[in-house]
């Protein structure tokens, strides 16, 4: 008797406290975002892994401008600015107020430190290309600074924006590779290398303060880890997840939301246009008419993915659908290549490690070339070999990559890089985009650019990556696509 | 005694310092620059050739040899490619994940496999006998990541009683042990299937020596035959087996340590692989050599220990 009425009285309690901790449930303040890369080292200025921006951009690190959710460029620590009417002069004000996670202030002082160590001799800067045409920077006041540039630079407002252009202090720049020093609404709270990354809120934050307390990122390089740190509630939000074979089994499951959005992943089966018969149009040609882009999306990437024919993300508004002009013939894909000449063509097909685009694709691809009589030698790298190889040696015929940079079409323009397109139309539109602002004009010139790619076949065009993210139900505020690469934490809350 | 121990000391010194050069002129051969891993695909040539000069690619062969070398001799490890922070900081860290890994899963394989072992060799060819042989092939066969995958659906994902993974570091140590357990368990069940058959399969020769039969025959009972005489000769082949399998769990991990995020020392070798931090791994590498050997060596002077006719057999 007195053990069923102890039993009873437990049950009673039990059924208390499940009734009442609805009622006592506060919303979450903090995070914990899966990542599949682990940030090498913490300077987004001297590092040009993505995942340093995946990381640390808009969070810890703030540039004068800066890329929202959307793809647009909207003032950060600079408020505002004024071009001169030649191009040439950017004066640039600066928000006041603002200070380093360190206590130090903000000023122009600042700016100009952080944009002279892109260009110094010595500098590390993975993207200094972008602000090779900054001539000097010269401090007005505290709050504004005068930026002059040796030629016209209609990008310089976008590439400001990048995580490689952030402001740092003099005072913390060396040591932001442990320890990053930034402005932003989050401070660098602890790292455990291998592991995790924590950030706080910064208390002192100049702009609209953020909603989070805390956030973690873990660094889950596994899909299957990831897919189980997902379902036991190790993680509530994975931005990219690795794992899109089970994505179905999250749509169906009440507790979470999965998010297909963009990326700026234009991926392609990269040609070596300098290597015979590569350097054949013909032979270019037959390679694109034997895709079928729609069997590598299904295949590889379990049908996430948008058919692009030609080296813009579909998301942008430039973007031209030019996919008709390469579309699955392999029929005249035969013809081509005896209209070429060729018979018994071999290539060599070098894949860097990503399961899915790469190895997955890589075999779908080899077999639809094998179905017009192309062979490929297949071999598989690891990024390290596939940057040396491929990337710097040029040792290769075909090779499939995603760039994931955004609006880097003008790549394709560069002298020694690996695509070796030498193509002097192609250079000269780059040329005049880089000196345009007028938004009209630009948007003709990267049209023109985008065809000129199609027309000459420059490379094999498959796919925009798509984002597939998976979170809990009740996270808001997350990226839903990728202008950038970032994971964006201002604007994410919890549902009450 | 000394001098069996000064020879094995020799012959430790000289594995050390064959296994150095040989993983130093590997990671040398190896393609791929560090630096252009580390720049990426839109850097400028001129920053690729300054970076291989600060993280000190361009000297002399020898040299670089004799610098790593002189390095280690005095606990300096250097600095990570990637991660720019000391290596030496970087392995502590994750020492203390690895080793108490190794140690929770040698600990709890044992403690299943010496029973389970000494059990079926003393009912040799029951039914007892005969489940135990078909559990531990069973136990062989099963890869241990896919029994980890299922621990994790089990008792991470269905039951919630475990998290999937990640370590949550050594402040709370019952988190932390909690933390290593699905993998320990994990680690162990291969493992302790190999114990135990050796265990049997030692013990059973132990018990068919004549020693045994005379034990019995001045009138000692089946436990203390066992207990004072077929034990201790059957030890020997089952501490080899440990040695073996501390070094395999030490360095091998890595399968686990990804299925279960942890961060420990597979994971950074391997991580130091992909991303070419030669400079992590070849101090890891070497690290680990280095505990190879010591447990080796170790296992020697246990030999020595456990068996007297070895101190007087070598030199």
């Amino acid at each position: 008797m007195r053990r069923s009425l102890v039993v009873l009285a437990l049950a009673g309690a039990l059924a208390m406290t499940t009734a009442m901790t609805p009622a006592f449930a506060q919303a979450r303040t903090d995070v914990k975002v899966g990542l599949v890369l682990e940030p090498p080292s913490l300077d987004p200025t001297a590092e040009a892994a993505a995942a340093v921006d995946e990381v640390l951009y808009a969070n810890v690190f703030e540039g004068l401008t800066r890329i929202v959710a959307d793809g647009s460029v909207v003032p950060a620590l600079a408020k505002s600015w004024d071009i001169s009417e030649d191009g040439l002069t950017y004066t640039f004000h600066l928000v006041e107020g603002a200070k380093f996670h360190d206590g130090t202030d903000f000023n122009a002082d600042d700016v100009k430190f952080s944009l002279d160590r892109i260009n110094a001799e010595g500098s590390l800067n993975a993207q200094k290309a972008l602000y090779a045409s900054i001539a000097s920077v010269e401090v007005v006041d505290p709050a504004t600074v005068k930026v002059t540039l040796k030629q016209p630079d209609g990008n310089l407002i976008y590439n400001l924006a990048w995580g490689d252009a952030v402001i740092v202090a003099p005072e913390s720049a060396d040591n932001n590779k442990t320890n990053p020093i930034g402005t932003g609404p989050f401070s660098f709270k602890d790292r455990v290398e291998g592991d995790s990354i924590t950030l706080e809120k910064n208390q002192a934050y100049w702009g609209t303060p953020v909603k989070l307390e805390g956030a973690t990122f873990k660094f889950i390089p596994d899909p299957t880890a990831a897919f189980a740190a997902l379902q036991a509630g190790d993680v509530d939000s994975f931005p990219n997840f690795p794992a899109p074979e089970t994505v179905a089994q999250f749509q169906n499951d009440p507790r979470f939301r999965v998010v297909i959005g963009s990326t700026e992943g234009e991926t392609v089966l990269s040609m070596n246009n300098a290597k015979p018969p590569l350097d054949n149009v013909k032979v270019r040609e037959a390679i694109a008419h034997a895709i079928d882009r729609q069997a590598i999306i299904d295949g590889a990437m379990f049908g996430y993915g948008t058919p692009i024919g030609t080296f813009l993300s579909p998301a942008n508004p430039d973007y031209v659908d030019l996919t008709a002009q390469s579309n699955y013939d392999p029929e005249k894909s035969k013809a081509l290549l005896a209209e070429a000449g060729v018979t018994d063509l071999t290539l060599s097909l070098k894949l860097p490690p990503v399961e899915g685009y790469a190895r997955r694709g890589g075999e779908i691809i080899a077999s639809q070339l094998a179905a017009v009589g192309i062979k490929t030698e297949v071999t598989n790298l690891e990024w390290a070999q596939w940057l040396s190889e491929v990337f710097t040696d040029k040792n290769y015929d075909l090779t499939i990559v995603s760039h994931t940079e955004p609006n880097d079409i003008g790549i394709f323009a560069r002298d020694g890089y690996y695509f070796n397109y030498a193509n002097a139309d192609f250079k000269q539109l780059i040329a005049d985009l880089a000196v345009t602002s007028d938004p009209a004009k630009r948007s003709e010139l990267t049209k023109a650019a985008e065809k000129n790619l199609a027309d000459n076949y420059a490379a094999g065009f498959l796919f925009e990556l798509a984002k597939v993210g998976v979170e809990n139900a009740k996270l808001k505020g997350m990226w839903e696509n990728a202008p950038t690469q970032a994971t964006d934490l201002t604007g994410v809350s919890w549902e009450e | 005694m000394p001098s069996f121990i000064l020879g094995r000391l020799v012959s430790l010194i000289l594995s050390l310092i064959a296994s150095s050069i040989v993983i130093f002129l590997v990671l040398e051969v190896v393609p791929g620059d560090p630096a252009q891993f580390m720049l990426g695909l839109n850097a400028t040539p001129e920053a690729t050739a300054t970076l291989r000069t600060a993280l000190g690619l361009d000297g002399p062969l020898l040299e670089r040899y004799f610098t790593w070398v002189l390095g280690l001799l005095r606990g300096d490890f250097g600095i990570s490619y990637t991660y720019k922070v000391p290596v030496s900081g970087l392995i502590a860290d994750r020492i203390w994940i690895s080793l108490p890994l190794a140690i929770y899963a040698l600990a709890l394989s044992t403690l299943i496999a010496f029973p389970v072992g000494i059990l079926a060799a003393v009912k040799r060819n029951s039914a007892a006998d005969v489940g135990i042989m078909g559990a531990t092939q069973v136990g062989l066969a099963v890869p241990n990541f896919w029994f980890a995958m299922l621990l994790v659906l089990l008792f991470s994902i269905t039951l919630r009683w475990f998290s999937a993974g990640g370590f949550p570091g050594w402040e709370d140590p019952l988190l932390a042990l909690k933390a290593l357990t699905l993998p320990a368990v994990a680690l162990a069940l291969p493992q302790a299937s190999i114990l135990a058959r050796v265990m049997r399969s030692s013990l059973l020769d132990t018990l068919g020596e004549d020693y045994i039969r005379s034990a019995r025959a001045k009138g000692l009972s089946q436990g203390q035959t066992l207990w004072r005489h077929a034990l201790r000769n059957a030890l020997i082949p089952v501490l080899t087996i440990i040695g073996l399998q501390f070094s395999f769990l030490l360095a091998g991990a890595i399968i686990i340590e990804n299925v279960f995020f942890l961060p420990g020392l597979g994971r950074l070798v391997f991580q130091g692989i992909t991303s070419r931090d030669l400079i992590v791994v070849k101090s890891v590498v070497m690290l680990l050599v280095f505990a190879v050997i010591l447990v080796t060596f170790l296992v020697d002077i246990t030999y020595a220990l456990v068996d007297p006719r070895l101190r007087r057999a070598t030199r």
